[in-house]
């Protein structure tokens, strides 16, 4: 039990009538890096969102390292050690691309809703800021409004936000999407790096990155899980080339 | 803002410190030596500035740094009034032996108060939720300070005397100067207060949740509460404003926590410019000008405060400071020259565009307010019939002509700016 970093039981979720998850189980142990592939509308964000707390479950129970998690506020599971990215780039436009990650930090630090800390005083957490920019390759664009960095730096700045806060377990919503083939090197090699000693779970349509980076893979195909394994055993499975990966794989 | 360098930083300063000097020294400009007395029109109206200044600058907190927009900040403002009308006449009666030079803390506080309790229900809910509850929130006490007589006094208000004869300073106030240059102090510290909390944890993250709620949570924070801190925190502010008020008039009417004066810290936060900390200071003092100066020049006075909000919303929604914002990196480059003629150029079709529309409005005001308040237009001293057919036609000639001229000229200056602007961007890569 207590070996899952994440869990999930009969995990169900309708949005009506339809029911959009039908019962998925997953377990994604500490440490591996952990991919959800499947089809579009096959509820790979959906679930992301019943993880993170972004809506609520209808059925069965989520826990994190132990602890259910599933009827918490966003916050409170971000509080516990998990943290996620954005399909759709979802940064702090109008703001510096320092002040982001530095707005990332700011919980795990321990400012909660100061309003007595100069933050220009906080020698630990500009450093750290600065720290996590040069990780992810984004020092030179301190100053900039981060609405006017380009696609891929957005992604980037996206990836730093998410792991700012010293999470242990890291989703990631199709972190290359859009993006070109060097970008798209660019980034696994980024996450790889980033997400080193942390539990990574990622949606991502790339099978080249999913194949690269997974330990293990789970196949969503209309709101279940029809297979988890590693890689080379969900090449083989003749369910998942039927439902999905033929095409893609061949 | 964090990008500045500490030379720039230091160019800015000196400018505020230099405002901050002509504020004090001005009322001596004015000084009537052989009466020995000050203007007292020039005085009001300073007092007036540092308290909108202060109004404005917390109706900020919600609208630019928060990205909420609020149509019930008035509550706070007037609220803080009415206790400070009620601090002050207990300490006449000797129950609260403040010195007046605290009596504006004691408003702030208690607009704090308020600012926590209606802060409670409207923080819950964001964009047009937030607003409606606001303005609920405003409706709720302008009726109240009808209904219950025991505290706002019904109509009439409450007031109180201002000379209670307690003070750090050993200061009177019984002089329109004193009391300013009270107001004058709690205008700085309030302004560096509050210029202080948007450097804060809680100043970035209300920044933060006004670009992406959503991600702010999933980064530890309660949006939610940094909406309820952010709200009340500028209640306090508000607060601090409205003891002023009380200790600048002595008295305290319905009309301060009415939503004419929420309606003005819309206008003079967004003519004056959300997104930059100073703005709500440019636009509080715009504002002040006009209502005091121009009110007395034109009936119509309140058109033209209008019509400046709706041009400022379509063409400047940066307000006045992102204008002289968006001039930085020109002058910078060292640029402005390249401006100056087509500046110029502007002048007097703008000119004759705002005369044409000025003379329009004055006419049409004559032939109703000023009939029935038995006045004349006269420019000059001409004396204008509006019932002639002629400056009908003059003032609606100068706008079409002006007007169409002005449109060519701005666009040759929309040209020459983006000229400039691509010529820097060009060098500075």
């Amino acid at each position: 039990m207590t070996e899952s970093a994440l869990s999930l039981k009969d995990v169900r979720k309708n949005f009506g009538q339809t029911e959009i998850i039908r019962g998925v189980n997953l377990e994604v142990r500490r440490g591996e890096r952990h991919a959800v592939i499947g089809p579009n509308g096959a509820g790979k964000t959906t679930l992301f969102n019943l993880i993170s707390g972004r809506f609520p479950i209808s059925g069965g129970s989520i826990s994190l390292n132990g602890t259910e998690i599933h009827t918490l506020e966003p916050q409170r599971i971000n509080r516990l050690g998990l943290s996620r990215s954005f399909q759709i780039t979802s940064i702090f436009h109008r703001m510096s691309v320092f002040e982001n990650i530095r707005c990332a930090l700011l919980w795990s630090q321990g400012y909660r809703y100061s309003f007595w800390h100069p933050l220009w005083r906080q020698k630990a957490l500009n450093q750290r800021a600065e720290e996590l920019l040069a990780e992810i390759n984004l020092l030179e664009r301190r100053d900039l409004q981060a609405g006017l960095l380009s696609y891929a730096e957005q992604r980037s700045l996206e990836i730093g936000i998410t792991i700012a806060g010293g999470a242990t377990v890291i989703l990631l919503d199709e972190p290359t999407a859009g993006m070109s083939h060097s970008e798209t090197e660019y980034a696994v090699a980024l996450i790889r790096r980033v997400t080193e000693g942390k539990t990574l779970v990622m949606v991502e349509h790339d099978m080249r990155v999913v194949f690269d980076l997974a330990d293990t893979i789970s196949v969503v195909v209309y709101g279940q899980v029809i297979a988890s394994g590693p890689p080379a055993e969900i090449r083989a499975n003749r369910a998942v080339q039927e439902a999905y990966l033929g095409a893609l794989t061949e | 803002m964090s990008g500045s360098s500490s030379s720039s930083a230091l160019g800015r300063n000196w400018l505020w410190i230099v405002v901050l000097l002509i504020a004090i020294g001005l009322p001596w400009l004015f000084y009537d030596w052989e009466k020995a007395r000050h203007s007292g029109f020039l005085l009001t109206m300073l007092s007036q500035m540092g308290m909108m200044i202060i109004f404005a600058l917390s109706y900020n907190m919600l609208m630019g740094q928060a990205g909420l927009l609020s149509f019930g900040h008035a509550v706070f403002f007037g609220l803080g009034g009415y206790c400070t009308i009620h601090f002050l006449n207990a300490a006449e009666a000797g129950s609260l032996p403040l010195p007046l030079e605290i009596m504006p803390l004691l408003a702030a506080f208690s607009g704090l108060g308020f600012g926590i309790v209606f802060g409670y229900m409207a923080a819950k809910q964001r964009a047009t939720a937030f607003a409606m509850i606001t303005m609920g929130i405003g409706e709720l006490i302008a009726v109240a300070a009808i209904m219950f007589h025991a505290f706002f006094g019904g109509e009439g208000g409450v007031s109180a005397n201002r000379m209670i004869e307690r003070s750090v300073l050993g200061v009177g106030y019984g002089a329109a100067s004193e009391v300013y240059y009270l107001i004058l102090t709690w205008t700085v510290i309030a302004a560096l207060l509050m210029l202080f909390l948007t450097k804060t944890p809680l100043g970035a993250m209300a920044n933060a949740t006004r670009d992406n709620f959503e991600r702010a949570q999933f980064m530890g924070y309660d949006p939610r509460r940094v909406r309820f801190l952010q709200f009340a925190l500028s209640g306090f502010f508000a607060g601090l404003g409205g003891g002023l008020y009380a200790i600048t008039y002595e008295i305290v009417t319905f009309d301060a926590v009415a939503g004419a004066l929420s309606a003005n810290a819309v206008l003079m936060t967004y003519i004056g410019g959300a997104t930059i900390f100073y703005g709500p200071i440019l636009g509080a003092t715009l504002i002040t000008l006009l209502q005091s100066g121009l009110s007395l020049l034109s009936n119509a006075w309140l058109i033209y405060v209008g019509v400046l909000f709706i041009l400022m919303v379509t063409f400047a929604p940066a307000g006045l400071a992102g204008m002289i914002e968006a001039h930085g990196p020109i002058a910078r480059a060292g640029r402005m020259g390249r401006l100056a003629v087509p500046y110029l150029r502007l002048l007097i079709p703008g000119g004759a565009t705002l005369l044409g529309a000025v003379g329009l409005v004055e006419i049409a005001s004559f032939v109703t307010i000023g009939a029935a308040q038995g006045k004349s237009l006269s420019v000059f001293g001409y004396k204008i019939g509006v019932d002639d057919t002629m400056p009908w036609v003059i003032a609606f000639a100068l706008l079409g002509v002006g007007g169409a001229w002005l449109r060519i000229e701005i666009r040759h200056f929309a040209r020459v700016w983006e000229d400039v602007t691509a010529d820097i961007k060009q060098r500075s890569v």
